[in-house]
């Protein structure tokens, strides 16, 4: 029966033709579209991969970024801090200073003026004294220019001088 | 393992029902020696071999227009107008006795001349159709000689270049368009292409393993891009489609013996050890008598056996029942023309249902082809753990 049973020509001409396209297709055809299906698989993983990779970078470099956005915060902030106690102590120093300043100007007006009442007061004292020798002098001349003066002197020094 | 066995279980009830079918045709179809331009009035002293012979006498005989159609012949018949047939001729080479004999099929005037000592065989059994020796002057088959050597390019080994040249002209365009477009998206034929190569693939590295499967791919598409390109040219009715290739066991032996060969040359130690020493079995079932061995072989010859049958039956039996619907019409025509315009309504609707079956039993006969195919490499080359 000619349709269960192979003819050998067929056989023949089957079998060569499918070698040669067995052959063909696959040095011609199958060979280059799965190397360019594998390249192109290949390409889209790696490219998935840098992706990836470029994501996480980005993701790295975004925290540094904040990072460095934070501390340079921080630094601001302990700067302003630093200023803002340097100012205070300038300010506080500058106070005491002056008022140290201000003390001592006061204390030393003080002692000039005492010590120029001092000397005022010494020289009012000098000139008090001479006054009043010049003003015994004179007594003296006047009491002791006449005779009875001297001689009741005398006695009066000389009882004196007996009763010690 | 799993998909391949529930493959086969969907389709044993499938082919056994083609095969029953197809030892019934003989009986139905193939008539007894006349040629259908010259009807025959039955004589007492001529028997016909065939019921529809007595039931049609001269008028329609559907069996054997089906099988005329299925088979290979050594003309491509295009159309007949009454009497007139237009066939293409094919070349007819021809081994006998040594000596070569090369001429053109048209020589044989569609079956009624003998030329070179040679015709074609018009009378029912095992030679029908086939190129056989006459005796000297007439017309008749000289049974004392042997048949000859036919290597004829007949219609379905003309088919068989035309799916070369066609696949071959598709692939390499395919091929270059990936080397013009590297590194860009696929376009046109390739985009339309390439997800079938990679399903291809992906079913090959599902069954092979990755590691191995790169070895047999080029044969697996190969493969899977002939049954489906023959598969398909096959439901086209006109020239140069509707030749039943892959619906010729001849077609479908060679394939089951590429895989078969592929099969056995690549099976590992591990693979013949399982068939002439399987592991797991008691003793007594390898010797004396090796049962396990005769067991284990004919698996591997059913195998191949069983794809050659799988596609040959499927593609076949579609074919069949597409005719079948076809000559409905023509039966019922020649009891009343009436009847056979009303006939033809439920026919071709049940033709374009039919039709449309095949279309998909085109594509999963062709990815069961390859899948199994996938499935013995992977067999063979599986490792042992």
């Amino acid at each position: 029966m000619e349709l269960v049973s192979p003819g050998i020509g067929l056989i023949f001409w089957m079998t060569l033709s499918f070698a040669i396209l067995l052959w063909i297709l696959a040095k011609f055809a199958w060979k280059p579209i799965l190397k360019a299906l594998k390249d192109r698989e290949n390409t889209i993983e790696h490219s998935l991969l840098a992706a990836v990779q470029v994501d996480e970078k980005m993701k790295a470099l975004e925290s540094e970024y904040e990072e460095l956005l934070s501390q340079a915060k921080d630094e601001r902030d302990e700067i302003l801090q630093e200023a803002r106690t340097i100012k205070n102590s300038i300010i506080d120093e500058a106070g005491k200073k002056a008022s140290e300043e201000a003390d001592r100007i006061l204390e030393s007006a003080k002692e000039s003026i005492h010590n120029e009442k001092k000397a005022v007061m010494t020289g009012l004292k000098n000139q008090l004294a001479q006054l009043s020798i010049d003003i015994a002098e004179k007594l003296l001349r006047e009491e002791l220019s006449k005779t009875e003066n001297q001689k009741e002197l005398v006695k009066k020094l000389i009882n004196e001088a007996r009763l010690n | 393992m799993k998909t391949g066995r529930d493959i086969n279980n969907r389709h044993l009830g499938n082919i056994f029902a083609i095969i029953m079918m197809l030892f019934l045709i003989p009986f139905a179809g193939i008539s007894n020696g006349d040629d259908h331009s010259q009807p025959q009035h039955i004589t007492n002293d001529q028997q016909p071999e065939d019921w529809e012979e007595i039931v049609l006498e001269e008028e329609y005989k559907a069996g054997r227009m089906i099988i005329e159609h299925i088979i290979d012949a050594h003309e491509w018949h295009i159309l007949s107008i009454g009497e007139k047939h237009v066939a293409i001729p094919l070349p007819v080479i021809l081994v006998y006795e040594g000596k070569l004999y090369t001429f053109i099929s048209g020589k044989f005037n569609h079956g009624h001349d003998a030329y070179k000592g040679f015709k074609v065989e018009t009378a029912y059994g095992s030679t029908k159709g086939k190129i056989v020796r006459v005796k000297d002057g007439t017309m008749e088959t000289d049974t004392a000689s042997s048949l000859p050597l036919d290597l004829s390019i007949t219609k379905n080994v003309l088919s068989v270049f035309f799916s070369l040249i066609i696949l071959s002209v598709i692939f390499i365009s395919v091929a270059r368009s990936y080397k013009k477009r590297a590194g860009k998206a696929p376009k046109g034929l390739q985009s339309f292409l390439e997800p079938v190569i990679l399903f291809i693939r992906d079913l090959a590295i599902s069954s092979i393993g990755e590691k191995k499967y790169e070895k047999f791919i080029p044969y697996l598409l190969t493969l899977f891009f002939f049954i489906l390109f023959n598969n398909l040219f096959g439901l086209f009715p006109f020239f140069p489609g509707g030749a039943n290739v892959t619906g010729n066991i001849a077609v479908t032996l060679v394939m089951a013996v590429f895989t078969f060969i592929i099969t056995s040359i690549n099976g590992n130690k591990n693979y013949w050890k399982h068939i002439f020493n399987t592991p797991g079995v008691p003793w007594w079932l390898k010797f004396p008598l090796p049962l396990m061995l005769v067991i284990e072989l004919m698996g591997v010859l059913t195998k191949p056996f069983v794809l050659m049958i799988r596609l040959f039956a499927n593609i076949t039996a579609g074919h069949i029942i597409v005719l079948g619907f076809i000559s409905l019409i023509f039966i019922f025509g020649h009891l009343h023309v009436g009847l056979g315009y009303s006939v033809s309504l439920v026919s071709v609707f049940f033709a374009v249902f039919i039709g449309m079956l095949e279309l998909l039993v085109a594509f999963i006969q062709a990815y069961v082809f390859t899948l199994l195919s996938a499935i013995f490499f992977g067999m063979a080359t599986e490792e042992h753990h």
